[in-house]
């Protein structure tokens, strides 16, 4: 299993989520994923969609100021 | 297949419905669907169709654009008038999705040209108006294991059935067109505008259903609606073993289109 990363600090909702599924459906199962988000919104809502829609979240954690790192497995 | 930017951005809506996600959008982007008659309700479904980025789409229609069409055949505008529906269906579907390759054939659909043209598609849209048509468009389906969605409007009604192989046909249910003079003719009928915008838009639904395999189609039920109670209902039919077509004993084999007067809804 491998690791990638994706930066979506920059988007807004729902492109923050959209951008996340088109990276997991790119990796296979069993893979990481990890998302660099902004707090609020993305923070809030990548790890609630993504574990209704069948991922696993492995660990969010703060990188520095408002930037987190969320690890979704496949 | 990668997504472009760009269609990152207009499939977000569909990306992100778990139920499509990437991989119904490609299958969506992959799917062929052909709409019989560029009218009232081939007009809303082929606008959701290219919308939604079915790949291919096919328009049959052998009709030019009358004032009278305008006020439920959505695809079309005034400046249209005269000009051959499936040229001006052609031009909305290309402005709203370039994605979408769009297969025009003017002319009408014959037991000679049904079976070819059928053959390049994974769905048929019925949006016709006339009772011969849609039995042949049936008999093709059945005879060839092809699916489509049956659609048929009147005033204030309207109904709709999904045909996958296996299921109840449409012969099932309604044996052979209704004789002359049963029917009262569509243009006395009249139908109110909007009517057609449910039915096709249900229809393509269905056909965005049917390409990425999701929820439960419409098959071996009838969905039925009145917009002036604005009461929807579905009605279960079984297959019927006596069916014409699709039957134990089938009685037609080969493609007849049936004598009918036409209509124009
Ligand atoms: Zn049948």
């Amino acid at each position: 299993m491998a690791t990638f990363n994706l930066d979506i600090t920059k988007e807004h909702c729902p492109m923050t989520f959209v951008k996340t599924k088109i990276q997991l459906a790119k990796i296979a199962k069993d893979d990481i994923l990890e998302v660099l988000v902004t707090e609020g919104e993305p923070l809030e809502n990548i790890p609630k969609s993504s574990t209704e829609q069948g991922f696993e979240i492995l660990g969010i954690e703060n990188l520095h100021d408002n930037i987190y790192k969320i690890r979704i497995k496949k | 297949m990668n997504f472009t930017d760009i269609q990152i951005e207009r499939y977000s809506r569909h990306i992100i419905l778990k139920d499509v996600g990437v991989e119904g959008q490609i299958k969506l982007l992959e799917g062929k669907v052909l709409v019989v008659g560029a009218g009232g309700l081939g007009s809303p479904a082929a606008l959701y169709l290219a919308a939604a980025g079915v790949g291919t789409i096919g328009i049959i229609d052998n009709d030019v654009v009358d004032i009278t069409n305008l006020q439920r055949q959505i695809i079309h505008t005034t400046p249209d008038i005269n000009r051959p529906k499936v040229i001006s269906a052609k031009e909305k579907i290309e402005k709203i999705n370039p994605d979408v390759k769009v297969k025009t054939y003017h002319e009408l659909l014959t037991t000679d040209n049904i079976n070819d043209i059928f053959s390049e598609y994974d769905f048929i849209l019925d949006g016709t108006d006339n009772f011969p048509t849609k039995f042949l468009i049936n008999d093709a389906c059945v005879l060839s294991g092809k699916s489509f969605s049956h659609g048929g409007i009147i005033k204030f009604d309207g109904q709709t059935m999904t045909y996958t192989p296996g299921n109840t046909c449409y012969r099932c249910v309604f044996n052979s067109p209704p004789p002359k003079g049963l029917v009262p003719s569509c243009s006395q009928a009249g139908v109110l505008g909007s009517v057609a915008g449910i039915l096709g838009t249900i229809q393509a639904t269905e056909a965005l259903k049917y390409l990425t395999g999701i929820g439960e189609l419409l098959t071996n039920r009838f969905l039925i609606f009145n917009a002036l109670s604005m009461s929807f209902r579905s009605v279960h039919f079984n297959r019927n073993e006596n069916c014409p077509v699709c039957g134990i004993n089938p009685t037609i084999t080969e493609l007849k289109l049936e004598e009918m007067p036409v209509c124009d809804l």
